[in-house]
């Protein structure tokens, strides 16, 4: 891949041709397309738990011998991730302005994100030890796979937030890059909050 | 612009392809050119479509002839009759349906009928062949590695599928599982490739009801497939986890619940229907617009009545459950809605029928399998209403009643409409015609003993005879039924001969058929206006096509020929 990319960028004979104007950049677009996609993956998951909760009306929830979730950490580990979108925002707007402005914003958000999902993982110790694993019971294995895709998903976007943060600072990211990425960080903090309700809460 | 950079990249990338790519096989596996992708496409599922034929064959031999020995295969047992099922189920559906009539055709035909030169991300397009083909390596080794493939059926309901002490095939069951996850992510590249591609990459001029019946069906059905597709994700990767994990979450035993995979299945499983209804539709809708020479009647009611469709496909899925213990007044409501999706369908077939009124038919090759598609799918959509009726489904459910009904709503999208697209656009893909005397042959060898299979099979149905059974001397009572199973097996067989006229038919055309002009069939979408078949960036840079009307102004009283193409300057 990495030497063929080296022959994709030499000269070209073939010109590019003439486009429409784009009201949203391509990537933006096919990251949204993604979104939804991804939106609809966390409703089966959340909707699936939801169905086997009601199923169990009237039995104990969490059941018998399994911990409660930790919804007061969680909820100020959410606070976390929120912050992080909103820096992301700052962002935005800091590169609109300046590019090299958005170095600063952008590196809190990979960072608030970095630590949201390390707490997680220190959460998710705690509860393994309590006797809450995937096996355990149906709600534990709702709880690890939903909570684990959002995390797969957080990580996955903190690498392209970081990506982001190194092509800024050699002043090659595009608006359209930024965008993308922007977009996909947007669903894994606003999702979440949605999670914490449904699982923690519910 | 600011993205201007990104384009040009892909720009570059598949301008140097010719010139410095990598060279032979190579050259072809890392293609990025959407023409070449999209035969990778078509040859991938008409081998699959050649597998999952044999596998019909083999097991309909099996049910007319139980015991005996099969000429090719040999005797079947049980365990592997269940896999023959399966894997026909499966791989005629993902692996053939999916692949020809969305990915091949969409990726073919979209940048050529809107006017581009390739996709909007080429470099995601080849990775999506890529999974595609993983996907397709993988599914046919499930069926040959230890314990056999997986047997629980394409639906694959849990707690047979979850468990491996009930299937017997513990690695087949999970390489099944991993192959049509592999498969959805593949078509979710495409997917966001066609529609990103629709809406940014149109020629100039080209406005929203300018677009070829093709690409707005192709790319519905592509929003359908995005938003349906995520649920069965999710219960796809919790079937795995069952499988493999040790979790309970389709296990009434340990909390959990095997309906829930049902309804997850279905949420996905029932827009798929028309995700690849669509596409046949619109091919359908173009070779007929062509072939009666007259101007589309309803192009927007057309276009509103898939969206509609789309929409209500997602409030039908529980027609799937009457009988797995849901609630009675959910029944109601899922009839209901059943029962309204076929006003769009009907809707659909009435504009086709009024295009053709009044016109001058011709009844090429393409045209003969356009028109069968509209009268097969017809006898398909109404035996639809007898199952979408919760009383009548309970007599009905998972009789061959069922299988009669979604082969004559199959069949037509995946074979009759892929058949009709193909002999369609042939002359552009390979720039020869194909052969119109062995196309009759083919088209009257394929159509006729398709009914004789599957009209038995409804009567086999409303007798009661049950699916998923591996030998019916079991049942006295369903003795009698025999010589109408016997029936069946041998108009399979006879039609599956007739493919071999299909195939001499490509070959000999393809060889030595007469060159095809740029527009043989005088028609009026941008893909006629290039070379047959059409260069690199499809057409040169300076003469990229613009577009001043819509694609169907046949016989337009202002003007002498009887067609106007859409880049015409008025």
């Amino acid at each position: 891949m990495a030497a063929e990319s080296a022959v994709l960028t030499m000269d070209s004979s073939r010109p590019e041709p003439r486009r429409r104007p784009q009201i949203v950049a391509s990537s933006v677009l096919g990251m949204i397309m993604f979104t939804f996609t991804e939106a609809m993956l966390f409703a089966g998951m959340i909707s699936a738990h939801a169905i086997v909760r009601a199923r169990s009306a009237g039995q104990m929830w969490p059941p018998f011998g399994q911990p409660r979730l930790p919804i007061e950490q969680t909820a100020f580990n959410t606070t976390a991730l929120l912050v992080s979108g909103i820096a992301l925002v700052f962002a935005h707007f800091a590169y609109r302005k300046r590019p090299r402005q958005a170095l600063g914003p952008l590196a809190i958000a990979a960072l608030l994100g970095l630590f949201f999902v390390v707490f997680q993982g220190v959460e998710w110790v705690a509860l393994l030890e309590q006797g809450l694993t995937l096996q355990s019971s149906a709600y534990g294995g709702f709880f690890y796979l939903i909570v684990g895709a959002h995390a797969l998903h957080a990580v996955a976007a903190i690498l392209c937030l970081t990506w982001a943060w190194f092509r800024l600072r050699r002043g090659a990211l595009t608006p359209a890059q930024l965008g993308t990425v922007e977009v996909f960080w947007y669903f894994v903090v606003l999702v979440w909050p949605l999670i914490y309700l449904k699982v923690y809460l519910s | 612009m600011a993205h201007a950079s990104a384009t040009e990249a892909h720009a570059h990338e598949h301008a140097t392809q010719e010139h410095h790519g990598p060279q032979g096989i190579l050259k072809y596996l890392w293609s990025t050119d959407h023409k070449v992708i999209a035969m990778q496409y078509l040859f991938t599922g008409m081998f699959m479509a050649m597998v999952g034929g044999f596998m019909a064959y083999v097991f309909r031999m099996q049910l007319a002839f139980p015991g005996k020995s099969v000429p090719l295969f040999g005797y079947v047992s049980p365990g592997e009759y269940n896999a023959l099922i399966t894997g026909h189920g499966s791989i005629m559906i993902f692996w053939v349906a999916m692949p020809v009539l969305i990915a091949a055709f969409g990726n073919y035909l979209i940048p050529l009928m809107i006017g581009a030169d390739d996709m909007v991300f080429p470099r995601i397009n080849r990775l999506s062949y890529q999974i595609f083909l993983l996907s397709v390596l993988v599914i046919l080794s499930s069926l040959f590695v230890k314990g056999g493939g997986f047997g629980g059926a394409w639906t694959s309901y849990p707690p047979l599928s979850a468990n491996a002490d009930y299937n017997l095939t513990p690695l087949g069951s999970s390489m099944w599982l991993v192959a049509v996850a592999l498969e959805f992510v593949a078509f979710l590249l495409g997917g966001i490739n066609f529609i990103t591609t629709l809406m940014n990459a149109r020629a100039p001029g080209m406005k929203a009801y300018d677009i070829p019946m093709v690409p707005w069906m192709i790319v519905i059905a592509s929003i359908l497939f995005m938003l349906s597709v995520g649920p069965l994700f999710a219960g796809a990767i919790m079937l795995f986890f069952d499988q493999n994990l040790g979790t309970g979450f389709f296990d009434p035993t340990r909390g959990g619940d095997p309906v829930l995979w049902q309804h997850l299945f279905w949420f996905f499983g029932h827009p798929e229907v028309y995700v690849v209804l669509l596409p046949a539709v619109g091919i359908v809708i173009d070779i007929v617009a062509t072939f009666a020479r007259k101007k589309l009647f309803g192009y927007k009611t057309l276009l509103y009545t898939a969206v509609a469709t789309g929409v209500l496909s997602f409030f039908v899925w529980a027609h799937h459950q009457f009988i797995a213990g849901i609630d009675p007044r959910m029944a109601n409501i899922f009839t209901v809605t059943t029962l309204l999706i076929s006003v769009p369908i009907a809707e659909m077939c009435f504009v086709i029928i009024a295009t053709l009124y009044g016109g001058d038919i011709r009844l090429k090759v393409p045209m003969l399998w356009a028109l069968a598609f509209v009268g097969e799918f017809l006898i398909g959509g109404v035996t639809g209403i007898f199952l979408g009726a919760s009383g009548a489904d309970a007599y009905l459910h998972e009789t061959y009643f069922v299988l009669a009904h979604f082969h004559y709503t199959f069949f037509p999208i995946a074979i009759i409409g892929t058949f009709a697209g193909f002999t369609y656009w042939f002359p552009k893909m390979f720039g020869r015609m194909m052969n119109e005397t062995l196309g009759k042959i083919h088209f009257w060898g394929t159509i006729i003993p398709f009914n004789f299979i599957f009209i038995p099979l409804f009567v086999l149905g409303l007798d009661g005879q049950q699916r998923r059974i591996y030998n019916f001397q079991n049942f006295p009572e369903l003795q009698h039924l025999q010589p109408v199973r016997i029936l069946a097996t041998i108009s399979l067989v006879v039609m599956l001969f007739f493919q071999l006229f299909f195939f001499w038919n490509v070959i000999r055309s393809w060889r030595k058929g007469p060159k095809a002009e740029k527009n043989p069939w005088k028609s009026n979408t941008l893909e006629w206006t290039t070379e047959s078949p059409p260069p690199h960036g499809n057409w040169p840079v300076d003469e990229m096509p613009k577009v001043y009307r819509g694609p169907y102004e046949y016989n337009h009283p202002d003007r002498e020929e009887d067609y106007w193409p859409q880049n015409l300057p008025a």
